[in-house]
């Protein structure tokens, strides 16, 4: 195999890299805040229920969250296993796995928010969801951005376990590259390695501009 | 009709009892300031006044209007009208930091009032400059002193058009020399008949713009009155008692 043909079907994995990572930031970073809101609900049950969903998917590895979410529906539902949902298992694993760090960041960045805050708009006269939303939120997303950083770096060398269900993004595509016959050996790791460590480079330039963005206020 | 009436407020923290039974009377344009102890009850006198916190006991009653009753806070929607009647300024201003000031001073009136924007807008520009702030209005609030700040909360609660404001400490966050520019911009509300209810520290500030002082001790008011007698010639012990630490 030549280095071009192995630089060619690395990068066509690395899109499928690409779709997982933006794919999961898409879903839970939203999600997360819902998740957030379930922790903080009034009704018991729920705030339970979500308390166990993020002690489940911070305490069990992430691959064997993957592996559950793709032979879930054959092994508990005997449901048939379609061809696609190799890809869309490992986006729903990634998702609800990263909803539930961004929900517990979330929390401490909304909590590090002085109670003066919310008095003052109280006394302002803000309702509940005004508060929330003009006041509190946005000051905490500025709050939240260097260990959201932190987790979208984690997320970038995440992506490769979606090999364990055989996801062909750039790292299945590199040990499929590697044991074939004649194949350009370690370099394709390194070739590998180097679009991850590229990518990772662009994703934490990008934070720091945003970062930036928000330094107008302390 | 007084602007606000609390009536036998009381107060308890857990076992511990803040507020024993306070009751007082703010007449409209009337100036009073509380003073006493730290640990008093103060802030908490003002927190219940302000419905920041659940009563246990009493009446607060605005413009004739029950915001609670016998330690029952009213419904929603009375609330709402009620908390138009006053405003509040806190002693570490409470400035809402990823706003300017012109949109922490417009924000409310527009958002939660309903106001015109246009209008809100050339009032608040009004109030700032008012306040010596005009140069501040695109200015973000952590660009700002201590005095400047507060001088921006003040035209905060002003433009909601309060019947009344009130003022916990206004000036103890400021460093010493900051906090001139601020009881002058509360003395001229007092000239302009601002009704105002004012915690301090500052005797000589109280005696000056206040024309009713209420002497507070262990959650209860130990001594009310004339200015010129509860701080000139006080005639509980208590009330004399601190008022000769003060000066020491
Ligand atoms: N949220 C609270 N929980 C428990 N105790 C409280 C709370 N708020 C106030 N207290 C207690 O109530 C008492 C009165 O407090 P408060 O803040 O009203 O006093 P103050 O007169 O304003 O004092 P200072 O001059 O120091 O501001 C204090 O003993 C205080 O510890
Ligand atoms: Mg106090």
């Amino acid at each position: 195999m030549t280095f071009q043909t192995m630089v060619l079907q690395l990068s066509r994995g690395f899109l499928t890299t690409l779709s997982i990572f933006f794919l999961t930031l898409l879903g839970s970073l939203p999600l997360g805040l819902l998740v957030y809101f379930g922790r903080k609900s009034r009704f018991a049950p729920l705030r339970w229920l979500i308390k166990v969903y993020i002690s489940i998917m911070r305490g069990t590895p992430l691959m064997l969250q993957i592996m559950v979410v793709y032979f879930g529906p054959n092994l508990l539902l005997g449901l048939s296993i379609p061809q696609n949902w190799r890809f869309w298992a490992a986006i729903t694993a990634f998702i609800i796995n990263y909803a539930a760090y961004f929900a517990e960041i979330y929390r401490g960045g909304i909590e590090s928010i002085p109670l003066g805050q919310y008095e003052a708009a109280a006394v302002l006269g803000y309702s509940k969801s005004q508060t929330f939303f003009k006041i509190i939120l946005p000051q905490m997303v500025k709050r939240v951005i260097p260990p959201v950083t932190n987790e979208i770096i984690t997320l970038v060398k995440d992506t490769s376990l979606a090999s364990a269900i055989a996801v062909v993004e750039i790292f299945t595509r590199a040990r499929q590259i590697v044991v074939a016959p004649n194949s350009p050996g370690m370099l394709t790791f390194a070739v590998a390695a180097v679009f991850y460590y590229v990518f990772n480079y662009l994703v934490a330039f990008t934070m720091e501009r945003v970062e930036k963005a928000f330094a107008y206020y302390r | 009709m007084n602007v606000l009436e609390l009536r036998n407020i009381r107060k308890s923290f857990g076992e511990l009892e803040v507020l024993k039974g306070i009751s007082l009377s703010v007449p409209k344009g009337g100036v009073t300031a509380v003073i006493g102890p730290s640990g008093s009850g103060k802030s908490t006198l003002l927190r219940c006044a302000t419905l920041l916190e659940d009563l246990d006991g009493g009446d607060v009653i605005y413009e004739g209007k029950y915001a609670v009753r016998d330690g029952v806070t009213a419904d929603k929607a009375s609330l709402r009208q009620i908390r138009r009647c006053f405003g509040l300024v806190f002693q570490n201003f409470n400035l809402f930091p990823h706003y300017t000031l012109l949109k922490n001073v417009m924000d409310a009136p527009v958002h939660v009032q309903g106001r015109n924007a246009a209008e809100v807008r050339d009032e608040a520009l009004e109030l700032l400059k008012k306040m010596g702030l005009q140069e501040k209005a695109d200015a973000y609030p952590c660009q700002l002193s201590g005095g400047q700040q507060q001088r921006a909360a003040i035209a905060r609660a002003l433009c909601l058009k309060p019947d009344m404001l009130f003022f916990d400490e206004p000036t103890s966050a400021l460093d010493p020399e900051l906090t001139g520019e601020v009881l002058k911009v509360i003395r001229q509300l007092a000239e302009e008949k601002m009704t105002m209810v004012i915690v301090t520290h500052e005797m000589p500030f109280a005696r000056m713009v206040a024309d009713h002082i209420v002497f507070m001790d262990g959650g209860v008011i130990v001594e009310e009155g004339d200015p010129e007698q509860v701080i000139g010639d006080p005639r509980q012990d208590r009330t004399k008692a601190f008022l000769r630490r003060l000066e020491r």
